[in-house]
């Protein structure tokens, strides 16, 4: 009986690291970013082509920058819940149009409705180069220093939403 | 004669794929090795298993005219390996570098094969140990060849 328990046992502990290996996400590499300044950048908007935007604009305040593209069909998936969230008003949504079209993402907006405070354009996706994007979408926690304090790889889900997003906007805003 | 139409269709879809991949290769010669060298060395994120220098994919592209780029702006290529892990972490590097995060990923099957080859050892000396205790010493011996003597006596 006993020669058997040690063959169990590495068994066992094979079993484990199989099941937690395999019930993670490969796509999810974890971002460097996390923890660093914002990279800097001076975009032009979306809607208004002639004005400019730059992260440090934003310096004082927690927001989102969420990257997202009317070819890209995980958006869709996300959008209704932007779309909520920008409603409660808790947090404003800043959006990085990435290589996209410009007619193509206005119609994605008047269709789908537009979350965003303002959206800027990257239509070389030199700026998604240096946020570490490879994804789309994507979106950053930026808080009031202008530092990245998470990123969520894929749409935004209502659960990642609730349990890591919010409060963790809610800790910054403080 | 389909088939030969069939093969004939293959061809020129592959041609044809491969004149429109090779379109940027043929501006600067040394700087498009140096790219390739480079990319080689770098995962492209959206297919994880493919290099960024085999990659199709739109990131990839980018990210390669982005080495290009650099290349002409005179950076050496520990520079342009530098940025990309700044940005996409030691993942997209497949010869990742050698620290305390990935002490497991450099050492975890050597200490894997040293654990297998020293159970290895105890069980092989186990075994050798059990064979050498059976032989039998002189007594026992008489003692066995009578009990054999027995059984043949018993047979019906």
């Amino acid at each position: 009986m006993n020669r058997f328990l040690l063959p169990l046992g590495i068994f066992i502990v094979l079993v484990a690291f199989l099941a937690i290996g395999l019930n993670r996400d490969p796509r999810e590499v974890p971002s460097p970013l996390v923890g660093k300044p914002a990279p800097a950048f001076e975009l032009p908007q979306l809607h208004r082509t002639e004005a400019k935007f730059a992260p440090k604009d934003l310096q004082g305040k927690v927001w989102l920058l969420n990257v997202w593209a009317s070819w890209c069909v995980s958006c869709r998936q996300e959008h209704p819940i932007l779309v909520e969230l920008a409603k409660s008003g808790l947090v404003p949504i800043y959006g990085l149009n990435y290589k996209d079209q410009r007619a193509d993402a206005l119609k994605w907006l008047r269709q789908f409705g537009d979350p965003y405070a303002l959206s800027i354009v990257d239509a070389e996706g030199r700026v998604g180069i240096d946020y570490g994007v490879y994804g789309v979408p994507e979106t950053y926690v930026i808080d009031k220093a202008g530092v990245i304090r998470y990123k969520q790889i894929g749409p935004v889900t209502q659960d990642a939403l609730e349990k890591t997003i919010l409060p963790l906007v809610k800790e910054l805003q403080k | 004669m389909r088939r030969l139409v069939f093969a004939l269709v293959c061809l020129a879809a592959f041609s044809l794929g491969f004149a429109r991949e090779a379109a940027p290769l043929a501006q600067d010669e040394a700087v498009e090795k140096r790219m390739v060298t480079i990319s080689e060395e770098l995962r492209c994120l959206v297919c994880q298993n493919e290099s960024l220098a085999a990659s199709r994919a739109d990131l990839a592209q980018d990210l390669r005219r982005e080495i290009r780029e650099q290349i002409g702006q005179g950076k050496s290529d520990k520079d342009i390996l530098e940025f990309m892990v700044g940005r996409y972490g030691d993942f997209v590097r497949y010869r990742p570098p050698l620290k305390g995060t990935t002490f497991l990923l450099w050492f975890g099957p050597f200490l894997l094969l040293v654990a297998g080859v020293a159970a290895l050892v105890i069980v092989l000396r186990r075994r050798g140990r059990r064979v050498t205790a059976t032989t039998l010493s002189a007594e026992e011996q008489k003692k066995a060849d009578e009990l054999l003597q027995l059984a043949e006596n018993d047979k019906p």
